[in-house]
């Protein structure tokens, strides 16, 4: 969606980079030249972080999946992997990622409506059952609760037999972000970030091979910031969790490369590309100068970037499966180590199996039939995207500086400037588009008179709610509470003295501590996140 | 000199969604209304208490986590709890189109589905709230 300005001359992207119609190496000649890149492997990593990135190990297919019960969901996922998946990416309801028990007031009617219902272990075991955790690797999108599920997951894996020094995955575990979109957040801001740097300290003693922090800048340009804001404060943020741990005293190799990014895409396909290869070489940059890294691996920006719900439109569903298809593209473009494509019918419900098989058919047709795989950074060197990934980074800087200026990243989500920026843009970006001046296809402009449309609509089952119910009640009749109730009881001291909660939390879930239960006892201590209103 | 439409917007039940809640509470201030935003996970009764205290016009709710119906079902249980009648119920965000003539049942006055241009909001609640 590039706006073009009166003057025909001029052309503009989203993140205000003017483009040329034609570019020389002159464009280049100010950075050193194309000379001047690097290889694929070595830092600062522009053309990709591995030297042989696809030609050796294809990017993991990961859509987004979970509903219901975990009976459900663990269905969907052995579907999955037979249709040719290779990673999962967790759903779960709403309740879980509020941390509230399934039989909770506030769970009426959400409780496995958009994700999974995970109330205890138990749930978890079902969800991951017979699945070899060390070929599939999992994503688990959790943020406010992390603490609580994560903990559960390792519990799971422990349980059955892997040794956690091994385990590889990821949580999403990027609190800071939900408080400027998708809002799943619980504690205040600066107990939020406390946990999200307790769990990045477990993984780097405990789980040492495990992402324990996915930084999403997706969320954030879904909530209307433009690709460059997308990655400068996906960027600050990273950094506001290396400043919170390096105090802890950990030394910045012992827990960067368990940090990775989720970027999303939609919108022009160069300033997409610009946004990742200039992200990544930012990134590496910061890591090595400002941090003092040594270990090539914590300045390597490692991602899954996919489709971008904000791109897909309700009118026409089926255009949708032709965005996606794009979007894979330039993911594969940009060197992606992970992908998830939002598919055609999420616009209004969770994917069906014909829309989720389609989406993996994208990658797949991506991967085997057009060649993508075939060479590294295939349009490293073009005098076009190597200008553009130069003023993109130089971009993003910027905002990082202008940020940090203002109090930095945790300030200004505290006291709700960021969450009003983003929002201001998003404003105004939907009135360029009700108004015309920003083009979406069958949006405002090669508009149809849609009639009811034929969409299959994924069934919301009360009963299937009722019984994660009687099972949770069942589980909380059947457990030893009183070995329970110690557990919370040393969480809560833990949780007060500033120790780190996560042995704590793995012990009361392997004694069936419910989600409601573990969150709770750090609400009592934390208390509960006040929303700033701003606009 | 008219006294500007009271709107209140608020987010009930657990869904985080908040863009499209802002967004149209930006687009009303923009068309001269006074708005109220309750911010994220608010309570049935709290809605309609605040809507209550706040003498509003018009309450808007912001439903994307598909849980409209049986929100919209308390939302009204509690206004008949509340005695709360004199107000403009209106309904956004991820509502599909099969639903929307279950939501007037339950006595939503206006659903407006995401995509929806903030004039035909604007217009609606102008209509409805003749003063």
């Amino acid at each position: 969606m590039s706006d073009k300005t009166k003057d025909e001359g001029q052309l503009h992207w989203e993140s205000g980079l003017a483009v040329k119609p034609i570019y020389t190496a002159d464009d280049v000649a100010e950075t050193g030249g194309l000379d001047s890149l690097g290889l694929p492997g070595q830092y600062p990593f522009t053309r990709g972080i591995h030297p042989l990135m696809y030609r050796k190990r294809p990017w993991t297919m990961r859509q987004y999946s979970g509903f219901g019960t975990a009976a459900e969901t663990h269905q969907r996922f052995l579907w999955l992997i037979e249709q040719g998946q290779t990673g999962l990416n967790v759903a779960f309801d709403l309740p879980t990622q509020c941390g509230l028990d399934s039989d909770d007031e506030m769970a009426h009617g959400e409780v496995g409506r958009v994700g999974m219902a995970v109330d205890t272990l138990a749930d978890m075991e079902e969800a991951f059952e017979e699945i070899d955790l060390n070929k599939i690797t999992v994503s688990l999108t959790i943020n406010g609760s992390a603490v609580a599920i994560m903990a559960m997951y390792f519990a799971m894996a422990r349980k059955r037999g892997f040794d956690l020094k091994n385990l590889r995955g990821t949580a999403q575990n990027d609190i800071l972000k939900e408080f400027i979109g998708r809002g799943t957040w619980i504690f205040p801001v600066n107990e939020s970030i406390r946990l999200v740097g307790d769990t990045i300290e477990f993984c780097a003693h405990q789980v040492p091979k495990y992402s324990a922090v996915s930084v999403c800048g997706y969320h954030i340009r879904e909530s209307g910031a433009d690709p460059a804001q997308e990655m400068a404060y996906g960027l600050s943020i990273a950094c506001a969790y290396i400043d919170h741990v390096l105090k802890r005293g950990l030394d910045i190799d012992q827990f960067a490369k368990g940090l990775s990014f989720n970027f999303d895409i939609h919108g022009n396909l160069w300033e997409q590309v610009a946004k990742f290869r200039a992200g990544r070489r930012l990134w590496a940059k910061i890591l090595k100068e400002r941090y003092g890294a040594k270990d090539p691996r914590s300045m390597q920006l490692r991602m899954i970037a996919g489709g971008g719900g904000g791109g897909l439109t309700i009118q026409q569903p089926e255009n949708n499966i032709v965005r996606g298809a794009y979007y894979a593209l330039i993911s594969a473009l940009s060197g992606t180590q992970t992908m998830a494509l939002c598919s055609y019918d999420e616009a209004y419900t969770i994917p069906s199996e014909h829309a989720a098989r389609l989406s993996l058919r994208t990658m797949q047709i991506l991967m085997h039939e057009i060649g993508l795989c075939d060479t590294v950074d295939p349009l490293g060197g073009s005098y076009f995207v190597e200008s553009m990934t130069n003023q993109m980074e130089s971009k993003i800087l910027e905002i990082m500086n202008e940020l940090e200026q203002q109090g930095g990243v945790v300030k200004g989500v505290a006291e709700g400037m960021v969450q009003a920026a983003v929002n201001r843009q998003a404003f105004e970006q939907e009135k360029r588009i009700q108004t015309g001046e920003v083009k979406k296809v069958g949006v405002n402009c090669f508009v149809e008179k849609e009639e009811e449309r034929e969409v299959e609509f994924h069934p919301y089952r009360e009963e299937e709610a009722n019984k994660q119910i009687d099972r949770l009640r069942r589980i909380r009749a059947e457990r030893d509470f009183e070995k329970v109730k110690s557990c919370l009881k040393t969480l809560h001291q833990a949780a007060s003295s500033g120790k780190n909660v996560m042995p704590a939390i793995m012990d009361a879930v392997e004694a069936y501590a419910t989600v409601g239960e573990v969150c709770g006892v750090l609400k009592d201590v934390f208390g509960a996140y006040r929303e700033p209103i701003r606009f | 000199m008219h006294k500007p439409i009271r709107v209140l917007i608020g987010k009930p039940g657990l869904d985080g969604h908040d863009v499209g809640a802002k967004l149209v509470s930006r687009a009303l201030m923009a068309a001269g209304m006074e708005v109220i935003y309750t911010g994220l996970r608010q309570s049935a009764r709290g809605i309609v208490k605040a809507v209550l205290e706040e003498s509003v016009d018009v309450m808007g709710l912001s439903i994307l986590s598909g849980a409209h119906i049986p929100l919209c079902r308390k939302i009204s249980e509690e206004m008949k709890t509340q005695g709360l009648q004199d107000v403009t119920w209106i309904v956004g965000g991820n509502i599909p189109r099969r639903d929307h003539t279950k939501l007037f049942e339950i006595g939503v006055d206006g659903v407006f589905p995401t995509g929806t241009a903030f004039s035909t909001m604007v217009e609606f609640i102008q209509e409805k709230v003749k003063r």
